[in-house]
């Protein structure tokens, strides 16, 4: 059996957040203890609304945010400490992709020295070979070659991010933690990024922690899912089942709230209300205070993440099979 | 006769001599809601924003806008200082833009409604509350005294809305207002657009990317590329039978959340700078239709039989069973018909 490439343990990270202009330091748990495994070549997929935690969770999982609690298993070692020598060493094999490429590149320099700069700073290509290893990076990701001696500002938001991850892809990593790499784009440009990314991924045997809170990329581009609320992970299976029969009743919510061409919003359920502030977490189940279905337990008892069916969890109180394997 | 509430013929827009927007025509009936989709940079915003005067001086607008049959295209500011607010309001996806940070929304609310309804004192007060609450913001006599950085950005999102009702406009032009929010919360504002309409009868303007979202709240769309409309017609026509490339093309990029996974379906390429247009029909180098005499004469929008108006050489077949995926790996199933089913 193969082992995970990557492996968090019960990972706790708070934040102390300032409530209200005036208020006092409040502790936010960002992130309040995930467990959670990604396969050498698989893809996780994170889904959630703002605030959930997949960000931070992100930054966790590559060691850019160090813990306060649990831990991170890369490659079957423990994540060494941020700003090491280990940990700049193993950030070859750990790339990161957000939302913003504008952000994420220097407007000074060219799109064919940016992707080319990894190269040369983790020394992984003999100098005389690295403008051919460029090339080919950025015919890998669908970038003109005479895009090369082009700025940031010249291009369009998707080659932006074709860039990105032409430079996430030059140290040949094992793992991409992307976060939100498409939400800028328009659809149409989303798709081609997402095709691309998923060709490379294949090709190379990547694996992957897709973040978004958009489910309809997320169930086309991951095999396995995991929905977050609050900080917590409370629905996880593959992604051929968990969006046509989730089972928690927030995932239930967020497919209903997805909207279909054609059909009208009249009759389906809108989940009420804005998710809640971290820095007061809902007592028992986080959800109780939005879920439909709710009873008595869910106000007070905090529900388990427990497995309720082949390759699926959940951590709800009234999902049927919880209580079968609380006994197993 | 019955007349339009608002006409935007032959409208024009240039930025320092570069065209971006190449004759705008459309129609807004009284109470009508209408979809305004297509990627980034394809000019829904700058039509609304020239229409309105918003546009800063370095723009040149020609074209006519007109409102209750009344031109307010070139008017002075006084006319049109009549018409933004009053008679028609219009929204941001950015609440930032239209919220002042260092003002308590109560008094903005009771600002907007002393310009455009005269009211002030108690009475703007308690329109302002009526208001507030009408766009589901809970609590609303207490969250008056709150800044607009207290507000989460839904809730920003239902005080630009609260305002831009102050006025009781007859048309709401909503730019992409629910693309910076969560899904979730996406589908609380939508369904409050919906509400709002059937409870004031005001028109609408939905511009979105997201064609999903449009046609949850619109009756007709427009699909815009590259500065022109190049597809319009109600939304069932638009779902059932895409005629445009580009309309089709849009369709299938949105990715499914039910039925089988499969590869995604882009349309390839960039929308045009508008500076450097192809020749012929500016979508040709995308277009999976495009034939030779697309390259050299640019189609002109063109009213069919069914009602819609369409700009293309060579149209969609007339019946769904005709469309050829334009991806080999999906099947042929064309989604529309099964959502509407
Ligand atoms: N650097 C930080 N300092 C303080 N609070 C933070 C920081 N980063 C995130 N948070 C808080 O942690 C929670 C989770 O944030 P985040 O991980 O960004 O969620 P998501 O990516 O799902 O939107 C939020 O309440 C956010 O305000
Ligand atoms: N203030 C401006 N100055 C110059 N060009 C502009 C300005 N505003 C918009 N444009 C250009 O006009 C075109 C249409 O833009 P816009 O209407 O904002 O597109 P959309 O709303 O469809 O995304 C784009 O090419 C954009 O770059
Ligand atoms: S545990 Fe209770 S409150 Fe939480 S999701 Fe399940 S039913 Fe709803
Ligand atoms: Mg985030
Ligand atoms: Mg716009």
């Amino acid at each position: 059996m193969t082992s995970p490439l990557i492996e968090a343990r019960g990972l706790v990270r708070t934040y102390e957040v300032r409530q209200g202009m005036f208020g006092r330091m409040t502790p936010v748990r960002a992130v309040d203890g995930i467990d959670l495994k990604v396969m050498p070549g698989e893809t996780l997929g994170v889904v959630g609304e703002s605030g959930s935690g997949k960000s931070t969770l992100g930054r966790m999982l590559l060691g850019i945010d160090p813990p306060q609690d649990g831990q991170v298993i890369f490659d079957g070692k423990p994540m060494p400490k941020l700003g090491t020598r280990e940990w700049r060493a193993l950030r070859a094999k750990m790339q990161f992709v957000y939302q913003d490429p504008l952000a994420a590149l220097d407007r000074r320099l060219t799109i064919a020295e940016q992707i080319g700069e990894p190269l040369a700073i983790h020394g992984l290509v003999p100098k005389q070979f690295q403008a051919a290893r460029v090339a080919e990076l950025m015919s890998a990701v669908g970038l003109r070659p005479d895009q090369a001696g082009r700025y940031p500002h010249e291009l369009s938001g998707g080659q932006r991010q074709r860039a990105v991850i032409a430079r996430a892809l030059a140290s040949r990593p094992k793992l991409l933690v992307c976060d939100e790499p498409v939400s800028a784009l328009d659809v149409s440009i989303q798709a081609q990024v997402v095709n691309m990314l998923r060709d490379l991924q294949e090709e190379n045997r990547i694996a992957m922690v897709f973040i978004s809170h958009d489910l309809k990329v997320v169930r086309n581009v991951a095999d396995r899912v995991a929905v977050m609320y609050l900080g917590r992970i409370v629905e996880e299976a593959s992604s051929d089942v968990i969006f046509s029969t989730p089972l928690h009743p927030y995932t239930k919510a967020l497919v209903s709230s997805v909207p279909v061409p054609g059909k009208l919003l009249k009759g389906r359920v809108i989940l009420q209300g804005e998710p809640p502030n971290p820095a007061r977490r809902p007592s028992g189940c986080a959800f109780h205070p939005r879920c439909p279905i709710a009873a008595d337990i869910c106000r007070t008892q905090v529900p388990q993440l427990l497995s309720v069916a082949d390759g699926r969890t959940a951590a709800c109180h009234m999902v049927a099979g919880v209580d079968q394997s609380v006994a197993a | 006769m019955v007349s339009n509430l608002v006409e935007l013929r032959g409208l024009k827009v240039a930025f320092d001599g570069v065209q971006v927007l190449h004759g705008i025509d459309l129609e807004i009936g009284r109470g009508e809601a209408i979809g305004l989709v297509g990627e980034s940079g394809c000019g829904k915003s700058v039509t609304w924003l020239a229409a309105l005067g918003l546009l800063p001086g370095k723009a040149t607008v020609t074209g006519s806008v007109r409102v209750d049959g009344q031109e307010i295209l070139g008017q002075p500011r006084n006319v049109l200082e009549g018409v933004r607010g009053k008679r028609i309001a219009m929204i941001f996806q950015d609440p930032s833009s239209s919220l002042n940070p260092v003002l308590r929304v109560g008094r903005q609310i009771t600002e907007a409604l002393a310009i455009h309804r005269g009211l002030h004192g108690q009475a703007a007060k308690a329109e302002a509350l009526r208001l507030l609450d009408m766009v589901g913001i809970p609590d609303a006599r207490r969250r008056l005294e709150l800044f607009p950085h207290e507000f989460s950005g839904g809730q920003c999102q239902r005080v630009m809305i609260a305002m831009a009702l102050a006025g009781e406009p007859d048309l709401l032009v909503a730019d992409e207002p629910t693309t910076a929010l969560d899904a979730t919360i996406q589908a609380q504002i939508l369904d409050l657009l919906i509400g709002l309409r059937s409870e004031t009868g005001m028109a609408m303007i939905f511009i979105s990317h997201d064609l999903g979202a449009v046609s949850q709240v619109c009756e007709r769309a427009c699909v815009m590329y590259a500065g022109q409309v190049v597809e319009q017609g109600s939304i069932q026509a638009l779902f059932d039978n895409p005629r445009h490339p580009y309309t089709r093309g849009l369709f299938d990029a949105i990715p499914r959340i039910d039925g089988p996974r499969q590869r995604l379906v882009p349309i390839p390429g960039t929308v045009p700078h508008p500076s450097d247009l192809p020749e012929g029909c500016a979508f040709s180098p995308r277009c999976s239709h495009v034939a030779i005499d697309c390259r050299t004469r640019r189609p002109e929008l063109t009213a069919m039989d069914d009602g819609r108006r369409l700009s293309c050489h060579h149209p969609l077949g007339h019946h769904p069973e005709a469309h050829h995926p334009v991806d080999s790996t999906r099947p042929v199933e064309p989604r529309a018909l099964e959502a509407l089913s």
